[in-house]
């Protein structure tokens, strides 16, 4: 199977671990994975701040370099919800990475111990968007793909906050036009998890974790973030 | 973004109510324990899912079919000896309401009585009315709290959510003349019931809004959780009820599924204390009006976009959900109603006032999936950033560099310019920015660059 990895530009940048933790991960499984090298980005930042009409390029791009391949897979629920919903030239499947392990993969046992007490961190355009999970705000089965891949992680701890799914405030520009409410959202959610005494804060969304991750190093906080896919790749 | 002079903008105003970081606290969790009402409620009733795509298809319908259901209303409204008058806009609305009261008490002051009603606040009557030598006289407590405090509500359900015990103790105190410092809710509801009682006996004229008006019928339901609205009607002569056009439903057995709604998705109680239904004067001499208001809702109607946010019944589950609106209030929002529905509403009365408030979101979708008639409240977010933006309602220098952002994604050679950690992207994502004016910065740490970056890791270890 030819998976074709997305690694979103912050990621690359920033975060290089979670995407080669994606990448092992894959390839442990099986998988044939490519990263195009011409890769950019999935236009999201332009379009959410009200200018999907300079998307054009950015669009063609993806496609052109995301063409030919069974599936395409990123470590990113809001990139990829952005890429199904707006991307219209894209000619192939594009999954979250745990929704591709769960429902295309169908993985049902994995080779990872992480002995570690976690915080799990719902991020809404994966959650919500993309269903990995039921929402607190429906009368529905509850169920979480985020949860059964995790629970297949030795030795690992999952703590679920109060609120269990609130957004943490990222909101991609959001946080900075609106950094007050932004860094109040961050700073609720991440006292929500220090309340369980977890280690990390662990998610499906660099971005989010970026957010908490600049507010726990401003408060000092020996609380680390870390991405899924580093849990699930981790032994 | 650009706004009017006397408008602060969300951000700005949100800014400023959280720095009382101990009340926002507060405001949040006060609104979050309405939530979880809600959400206790509607998880006991196992077909919830299925009574909100019933109350969104009969809205969808209704709406399809608007004209033929309004002048249904009518007719059945005018043969049960119901006066009905239509306005196009706030100013017409407020002109015949005027010249209703002024036919009752020609001259002096005009006393009147008002229950809650969104539509009248949208339309700025009271103002108005007091404008013209009218005693407006709110009978809702916490409508008749902000009234005092000359304050417009700051919650659609809750009007005076984001006061305190002590707030209005103070304020009874200056306007009822209750103890200085006594915050005991009995004590003061008991002082505000005494001041209304007078209230009620001496109004000839009572205003209501209505939640829902049916076709079938022509008469129409008024929720309340005080029973204000039936002491203020049934001690009048003259009973005026407001309403906007997308109010109607086309029959009787609808309020079954709208009832059901409204008031768990509110407050999160089984039914409003008192749903009071008229449909015609009790007696000869009284006299009933309805006033049937457009301002804006048919050029809503005309966008389909945006024309499902007229779906609204106004339980505001969209606002209490809101990690945003707990957060910074509902003045913030600087329309007559606020939250994440104020949001795709406002802009639709005025863009260029309202141009900030579709960017008063994260996008985290949590209002489109407790709303009981399930507008796609956050799609309509994105759908007015891109409308607005279009409009040329942004700031030129978001604009620079917004199409400096899209060529650089455009041209992956350019993209990958700088080499290491240090590209173009880095530098001008907004929020990555590497500068410590960049609002990032002001809480926040900037992400730690690593030694090389993804695709430099990738050459070296997986490129033959
Ligand atoms: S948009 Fe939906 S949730 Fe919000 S007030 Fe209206 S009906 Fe209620």
């Amino acid at each position: 199977m030819r998976v074709g990895l997305f690694v979103p530009c912050y990621i690359d940048q920033f975060y290089p671990q979670v995407a080669i933790a994606t990448l092992e991960l894959l390839e442990k499984l099986g998988c044939e994975v490519v990263v195009p090298r011409n890769q950019t980005c999935c236009g999201q930042p332009m379009a959410n701040s009200g200018f999907a009409s300079m998307t054009g390029g950015c669009d063609r791009n993806f496609a052109k370099n995301f063409a030919g391949f069974d599936y395409i897979v990123s470590p990113s629920g809001s990139c990829v919800l952005h890429v199904k919903e707006h991307n219209h030239l894209l000619n192939g499947q594009i999954y979250e990475l745990c929704e591709f392990l769960t429902d295309v993969l169908h993985v049902s046992s994995l080779n990872a111990r992480f002995p570690h007490k976690v915080g799990l961190h719902q991020s809404c355009h994966g959650h919500r968007g993309l269903r990995l999970a039921s929402m607190s705000e429906r009368n529905e089965k509850p169920f979480s793909k985020v949860e059964q891949l995790l629970n297949m992680v030795s030795n690992l701890e999952v703590a679920i906050p109060n609120r269990p799914d609130e957004c943490c405030g990222f909101g991609g520009t959001f946080c900075v036009t609106e950094e007050a409410v932004s860094v109040k959202m961050g700073k609720d959610r991440i006292r929500e998890q220090l309340d369980n005494n977890v280690e990390y804060i662990i998610g499906g969304d660099v971005s989010c974790l970026m957010h908490l991750e600049g507010i726990l190093r401003r408060q000092a906080s020996p609380v680390k973030v870390k991405h899924i896919a580093e849990i699930l790749n981790a032994d | 973004m650009q706004t009017d002079q006397h408008v602060i903008p969300h951000a700005e105003a949100a800014n400023q109510f959280i720095k009382n970081e101990e009340r926002t606290d507060w405001h949040d969790q006060t609104l979050w324990f309405v939530r979880q009402k809600r959400d206790k409620i509607a998880h006991t009733i196992p077909e919830w899912e299925d009574l909100r795509e019933l109350g969104s298809q009969i809205k969808n319908h209704t709406l399809s079919r608007l004209d033929h259901y309004l002048a249904q209303f009518e007719a059945n409204a005018k043969a049960n000896g119901v006066q009905v008058h239509w306005a196009a806009n706030a100013q017409e609305h407020n002109e015949i309401v005027l010249g209703l009261i002024r036919k009752h008490s020609p001259t002096g002051i005009a006393k009147m009585v008002k229950s809650k009603s969104m539509l009248t606040e949208e339309c700025h009557m009271n103002e108005y009315l007091i404008s013209q030598g009218v005693d407006v006289v709110d009978t809702d407590l916490g409508e008749r709290i902000v009234q005092f405090r000359q304050e417009p509500p700051s919650h659609i359900v809750m009007p005076a959510i984001h006061l305190k015990k002590a707030d209005v103790s103070d304020t009874f105190h200056e306007h009822l003349g209750t103890e200085k410092g006594n915050n005991d809710p009995q004590y003061l509801t008991e002082a505000a019931r005494q001041h209304l009682r007078e209230k009620f006996v001496a109004a000839p004229i009572a205003i209501t809004g209505v939640n829902f008006a049916v076709a079938e019928t022509g008469g129409f339901v008024v929720c309340t959780n005080e029973g204000n609205a039936d002491l203020g009607v049934n001690l009048a002569d003259v009973h005026i009820a407001c309403m906007g056009i997308e109010k109607i439903i086309p029959q009787q057995k609808h309020l079954g599924v709208f009832l059901r709604l409204l008031a768990r998705s509110a407050t999160g109680q089984p039914v409003t204390t008192y749903s009071s239904h008229f449909r015609k004067p009790r007696r000869k001499g009284q006299e009933m009006h309805i006033v049937l208001v457009d301002n804006g809702r048919s050029t809503q109607l005309g966008r389909p976009d945006f024309r499902n946010s007229l779906k609204c019944i106004r339980c505001a589950a969209c606002f209490n959900t809101c990690p945003v609106y707990r957060r910074s209030g509902g003045h913030s929002y600087h329309n007559a109603v606020a939250g994440p529905i104020g949001s795709i509403l406002a802009p639709n009365l005025d863009m260029r006032k309202n141009a900030d408030l579709p960017f008063a979101s994260t996008l985290c979708g949590s209002c489109s999936n407790v709303c009981p008639v399930k507008i796609d409240i956050h799609d309509q977010l994105w759908k007015w950033r891109q409308v607005l933006m279009a409009e040329g309602l942004a700031p030129a220098s978001k604009k620079v560099s917004m199409q400096a952002m899209a060529t650089v994604f455009s041209h992956p050679a350019v993209y990958r310019l700088g080499g290491k950690v240090g590209r173009w992207t880095v530098k001008n994502l907004p929020f990555l920015v590497n500068n410590k004016l960049n609002p990032w910065y002001t809480q926040r740490e900037m992400p730690e660059a690593p030694p090389e970056s993804f695709q430099e890791w990738y050459a070296k270890n997986r490129k033959k």
